[in-house]
């Protein structure tokens, strides 16, 4: 990694991924996106645009959802991260949101996938009932070429209506 | 698609901000939310040879309302300030317009101060700071300097901050009681830049006239333009239909002078500044005429 001749300055970051602390020596150009699947391995997290128009590479930040690719690691010291690896139980029980995509049809070619399931995740919290309005304007930040979102507005709803069975 | 190489440095007070930014030099650069900067870095249109992130400065994460001002710090997120009912009750058109920047996501990490400094003659808060005639507060280690939004945007992409300089907060004065505000755009999909924006503000006086009539307009000059369409709205009082408006709409048509662009043709633009106009001081006006009323 060298850019003119200088080599990079690397930096200690300590993240908490889904409940497992790591640390690792990034420089400071390192894209949280890129070390949670480069240093990390963690390749649940997709990366589409790289400049935060696709929405597939959002991620929880300290449960806020967050795109992976317009933050910086380094920024990311001691914060703790969700990604879609996160999102199922240890068990492997889907979540709400992942068992709602399977059920609605919400997914053809999953690229995209990652980052709506954290989106959505991260909305629900904010509001568990949501319209139909609302369901759209919570997924209005990602892309998906395959479903023509319809099926993945019928999750959002779906998904509502399994997190309120659950509580 | 990855940034070029660059020095970090994250400081944990002002104070410690600008001495490093006093440093440094006139290649680097703050980052705060970083949703406009990261992407220009991954592109490449942006190589600052060092990067200061003021994200920890949490001194700067605040939102006030006092003295006729609601002021935001430079690390208040969009989203905060969204959410924030004082601020939202003293000057309605915030939220108004941060409903309109980008999408959730983004504003959830990307910071109001951040979008003014970065002076993107898309954005909405450049236009609504520009509307209310509010003001940016800049600390450096020679002292703070307050500079107000006629002289703040310079060009596009370009605002008044001076490389050893921190932009630390911004100030919006509030609604005044007889006053109503209203935000309009139009873009190609919901949450792109728009190919056009008025921010509208009216006043009435007691006999329910309009008394003030002023828009402001992003994505049709390299800086947020402002116009005053008082002129254009006659004496008429009682309960206006939106079409008592369409003179100001003229008005700010003869007045601009947008650009072609892949987006739409400068004649396109022009259309929608006088439509949303016409629309968004009509939306103010209602506004107004509510709160005089109760």
């Amino acid at each position: 990694m060298t850019d003119a001749g200088l080599a990079d300055v690397l930096f200690d970051v300590r993240l908490v991924v889904n409940g497992i602390v790591h640390t690792v020596a990034v420089p400071a150009r390192r894209l949280l996106s890129d070390c949670l699947r480069h240093d990390l391995r963690l390749t649940g997290t997709h990366v589409g645009c790289e400049h935060g128009v696709c929405g597939a590479c959002t991620v929880l930040v300290d449960g806020v959802a967050t795109r992976s690719c317009l933050m910086l690691t380094v920024s990311a010291d001691n914060a703790e991260i969700t990604t879609v690896e996160g999102l199922t139980e240890p068990d492997g029980t889907l979540s709400p949101v992942q068992q709602a995509f399977a059920d609605c049809h919400g997914l053809q070619c999953g690229f995209c996938t990652p980052g709506f399931l954290t989106t959505i995740t991260a909305a629900l919290a904010d509001i568990p009932d949501p319209t139909h309005d609302e369901a759209r304007e919570i997924i209005g930040g990602n892309l998906c070429r395959c479903t023509g979102y319809q099926n993945i507005v019928k999750a959002v709803l779906r998904a509502a209506e399994l997190r309120r069975q659950l509580s | 698609m990855k940034p070029s190489s660059f020095g970090y440095s994250r400081p944990e007070s002002v104070a410690e901000a600008i001495q490093i930014l006093a440093s440094i030099g006139p290649d680097g650069k703050v980052l705060a939310g970083g949703q406009s900067l990261v992407p220009l870095l991954n592109m490449r249109l942006a190589a600052p040879t060092h990067l200061v992130d003021i994200n920890r400065l949490s001194e700067l994460a605040f939102i006030s309302v006092a003295d006729g001002q609601v002021t935001v710090g430079a690390t208040a997120r969009h989203t905060d300030v969204l959410r924030d009912p004082v601020a939202a009750a003293a000057q309605p058109l915030l939220r108004k317009a941060l409903s309109l920047v980008a999408h959730p996501v983004i504003r959830n990490r990307g910071t109001t101060v951040g979008s003014i400094v970065h002076a993107d003659p898309s954005g909405e808060m450049t236009a609504v700071l520009a509307l209310l005639g509010g003001s940016v507060r800049l600390a450096s280690t020679s002292g703070q300097r307050c500079v107000t939004a006629n002289e703040f945007f310079l060009g596009p992409l370009e605002s008044d901050v001076r490389p050893d300089e921190l932009a630390t907060e911004a100030s919006f004065p509030v609604l005044p009681p007889s006053a109503g505000c209203a935000f309009a755009e139009v873009s190609r999909r919901h949450g792109d830049y728009a190919v056009c924006g008025v921010a509208a503000l009216v006043e009435i006086d007691e006999d329910g006239l309009v008394a003030r009539a002023r828009a402001a307009y992003l994505s049709v000059a390299g800086t947020p333009l402002m116009l005053d369409l008082t002129e254009a709205c006659g004496d008429v009082g009682g309960d206006l239909e939106q079409a008592y408006f369409a003179e100001a709409g003229r008005l700010a048509m003869s007045q601009l002078r947008p650009a072609d662009d892949i987006h739409a043709t400068a004649s396109y633009r022009r259309h929608l500044a006088g439509v949303l106009t016409e629309r968004a001081l009509y939306e103010a006006y209602q506004q107004a005429r509510g709160r005089a009323h109760d």
